[in-house]
């Protein structure tokens, strides 16, 4: 099989709120910044793909405006995918495997202030029993977190250790929307606390990916994609077991993930109950494990959604690129309570 | 590296209606991946993996609807891929799930492109205001209409010609069982004296709104020689993107669709597009869109196009047979339209396309397109395996 790496990411500073700066204001940068890193401009790169929502955008073809802001002229060679950029990243590292492209260009934005978000993401529901009950996504990851405590996997005094040890790693995120000592806070839907839960914001993200040679051209130190798959789990809450995730483990099987140990896990858990599954599924709970787990401060320091899973994928990358990982799983999750999920395995040279 | 020659062995539609009020969104797309899976003689189990594309969401008013749709398409467990290129979607999404199989990540591969239109309006769906860009107006046809104007203006087409392709395309749709639209009355006449809606844009020049689903099954070279019925092989597939507005775009004919021809012809093998493919299934949501595109593609010349149309040579019995199906013009799925122009040159050259087949027909070009004129989607099928 081809080799592909990640040789370089970006994104912006995650705010609460971006009422100033369009998508596409705020994406630019972030483009820019990977091109420049790469020293490769838009007519360079052979596929670009991008991740983003338009219930999000509040309007249809939302993609399009973000489009003109790469520059696609003359003419690209483009997709887009309406979820999460960490599928994004997917379809382009297909792309790149099938020999069509030796680059690609994968972008990721979401603005959740225009909404409310917890409203908006009913709306992914099944749309004829369960949306019209407009169950909101703290309630349903609430459910997911009761589970938990129910079965004896978890208490709300561990989740909020959780909280705070992803805030705490965040303090070194010149990125992140949320950082340092947050109290737990009251019960938001209990037992979630305001603490865990993520904080609701505006984002964007960028990487590149590049083959073989081109890769170690580009960069001192290629992020290597080992393996990458996704899977998908029955949308109904009530034939899915909330306190696993069978998706997660299947993808990491399948991304050889549990081949080696890794070093660093950035894994998309928006609550601090959803680290407490994924880490079950991908045996990082052993006594004396020394896994990093998202030393970025993860979604609870900053989940712009729609960019969050790509950065993840981004984040992981970045610490192979810096030399403090040689080995980093990365995850990536869409729809309600950990449906869909998607696992990278990313290894240096 | 060589990539694994991928083949279309399996597809399936809906009978595409106004509104199917007796499903849902679930069993609608189920719908047509059962037939597709029936076509290849497959069960769900054969599936690796799912992927699947649709146009806007605010057309259903579903976010995501594919979280919803795993498990009405046995994805459970399996990759599930949501694409969304605007109107093009339909063909994109078909060449994600082909890239699949030629990268050789899965070797069978669902792909399904759905729009479920009676559970919204789209030309309203289209038509939100966004501060400080340029409005859309009345849905696609109010962006579309004085694009058509600059053509007729730049190539000096008579004003008779989309009536033209109109009654052409709708009595296409006669011949096939699936398209929405079965005008058996219709006359030119009737065509040419229906109101004006978008000037020069008729009433009968318009395409329909449609609740359709169209599934494909892809797969590689030995799930081909399984297969029970002859395969369409991929020669050749493509996207280009172009941005919506700006000052040098050319929207009669934008340099994304010259492009996006121009690598699918060179992935084949193709010189001479004219002479060497023998069926069109192309986009044409208004009929002037015909003539346009068939100088964006290659087929005519520039200010030729309508000249083609006008001479019969695009009619199901010429030499350049277009929209045999009956087209985006009779059945229009917004967001399967794309899928359904990849799935019926499919089957024209799988020999499978009954009362609208083309006689001999060896290799056929799928066409869509969206956005404003920005996004380009094409294959290019034939019934040999691809050499190499």
């Amino acid at each position: 099989m081809r080799e592909v790496a990640i040789v370089a990411f970006g994104q912006s500073d995650h705010v609460r709120d971006s009422a100033e700066t369009s998508e596409v204001e705020m994406l630019m940068p972030v483009l820019h910044e990977v091109l420049d890193r790469t020293g490769l401009a838009a007519r360079d790169i052979g596929f670009t793909c991008s991740g983003s929502s338009d219930y999000l955008a509040g309007r249809a073809f939302s993609f399009t405006m973000a489009l003109d802001g790469v520059g696609a002229w003359p003419p690209i060679s483009e997709s887009h995918v309406e979820t999460d950029g960490a599928w994004a990243l997917y379809e382009a590292w297909v792309k790149l495997l099938t020999g069509e492209a030796e680059t690609a260009l994968v972008y990721a934005y979401g603005k959740s202030s225009p909404g409310d978000v917890r409203e908006v993401l009913t709306r992914q529901l099944d749309p004829y029993y369960v949306a019209p009950l407009w169950p909101d996504s703290v309630a349903l990851a609430a459910l997911q977190a009761q589970a938990l405590i129910d079965a004896g996997l978890t208490d709300e005094r561990a989740l909020a250790g959780i909280a705070a040890r992803s805030r705490a790693a965040a303090e070194a995120n010149p990125h992140a929307q949320l950082r340092g000592a947050v109290p737990p806070g009251e019960h938001l839907v209990a037992p979630l606390r305001t603490g865990d839960c993520p904080p609701i914001g505006d984002g964007a993200a960028a990487v590149v990916l590049a083959v073989g040679d081109t890769a170690r051209r580009l960069t001192e130190r290629p992020a290597w994609i080992r393996g990458l798959d996704h899977r998908i789990e029955a949308h109904s809450l009530g034939v899915r077991d909330l306190t696993d995730s069978p998706s997660t483990r299947l993808a990491a099987e399948r991304a050889g993930a549990f081949q080696w140990p890794v070093d660093t896990a950035e894994l998309h858990a928006p609550f601090t109950s959803q680290e407490v599954v994924l880490r079950r599924a991908l045996k990082l709970d052993a006594p004396d494990s020394t896994v990093r787990i998202n030393p970025s401060g993860g979604p609870l320091a900053a989940n712009p959604i729609m960019a969050a899973g790509l950065i993840r994928l981004g984040e992981a990358a970045a610490r192979i690129h810096r030399g403090e990982s040689d080995r980093a799983l990365a995850h990536a999750t869409s729809g309600p309570c950990l449906q869909q999920n998607l696992v990278a395995v990313l290894e240096g040279e | 590296m060589s990539k694994e020659p991928v083949a279309v062995i399996g597809i399936g539609q809906t009978r595409h209606v106004a509104a199917r009020r007796d499903v849902s969104l679930a069993g609608l797309v189920r719908e047509a991946a059962r037939r597709a899976l029936d076509d290849a003689e497959l069960t769900w189990a054969d599936i690796d993996a799912v992927v699947i594309g649709k146009a806007p969401d605010f057309f259903e008013g579903v976010m995501m609807p594919e979280l919803y749709l795993a498990d009405a398409l046995g994805a459970v467990g399996k990759p599930m891929l949501r694409v969304h290129t605007a109107g093009s979607v339909g063909g994109s999404t078909a060449l994600v799930a082909t890239n699949l199989v030629a990268a050789r990540v899965h070797r069978t591969v669902l792909t399904l492109a759905f729009e479920k239109q009676s559970e919204s309006n789209a030309m309203w769906g289209l038509s939100l205001p966004v501060p400080f860009q340029q409005p859309l107006l009345a849905g696609a046809g109010g962006f579309f209409a004085p694009h058509v104007r600059a053509y007729m203006r730049r190539t000096g087409a008579p004003d008779t010609i989309g009536s033209l392709v109109a009654y052409k395309d709708r009595r296409n749709a006669l011949k096939n069982p699936y398209a929405h639209l079965h005008e058996t009355d219709l006359t030119l006449e009737k065509v040419q004296a229906s109101p004006m809606l978008w000037d020069p844009i008729r009433y009968s020049e318009t395409c329909p709104s449609s609740d359709g689903a169209c599934a494909m099954i892809l797969t590689d070279r030995t799930g081909a020689a399984r297969a029970p019925h002859p395969a369409a092989w991929v020669h050749g597939g493509a996207m280009r993107s172009e941005p919506t507005l700006f000052a040098g775009k050319d929207f009669v004919s934008p340099q994304a669709g010259k492009d996006c021809a121009a690598d699918v012809y060179r992935q084949a093998g193709i010189t001479d597009p004219r002479r060497e493919i023998d069926a069109v299934e192309m986009y044409v949501p208004f009929s002037w869109y015909e003539p346009m595109w068939l100088e964006n593609l290659g087929f005519a010349e520039e200010g030729e196009g309508w000249k083609l149309t006008e001479s019969g040579v695009t009619e199901l019995d010429g030499a350049l047979p277009v929209n045999p199906s009956g087209g985006v013009l009779s059945t229009n799925p917004i967001g399967a339209s794309g899928m359904i122009r990849f799935a019926e040159a499919a089957l024209q050259v799988r020999g499978r396309a009954g009362d609208h087949q083309v006689d001999g027909a060896r290799r056929a070009l799928g066409h869509a397109y969206g956005g404003g004129s920005q996004f380009f989607a094409m294959w290019l099928v034939g019934a040999d395996t691809p050499p190499g």
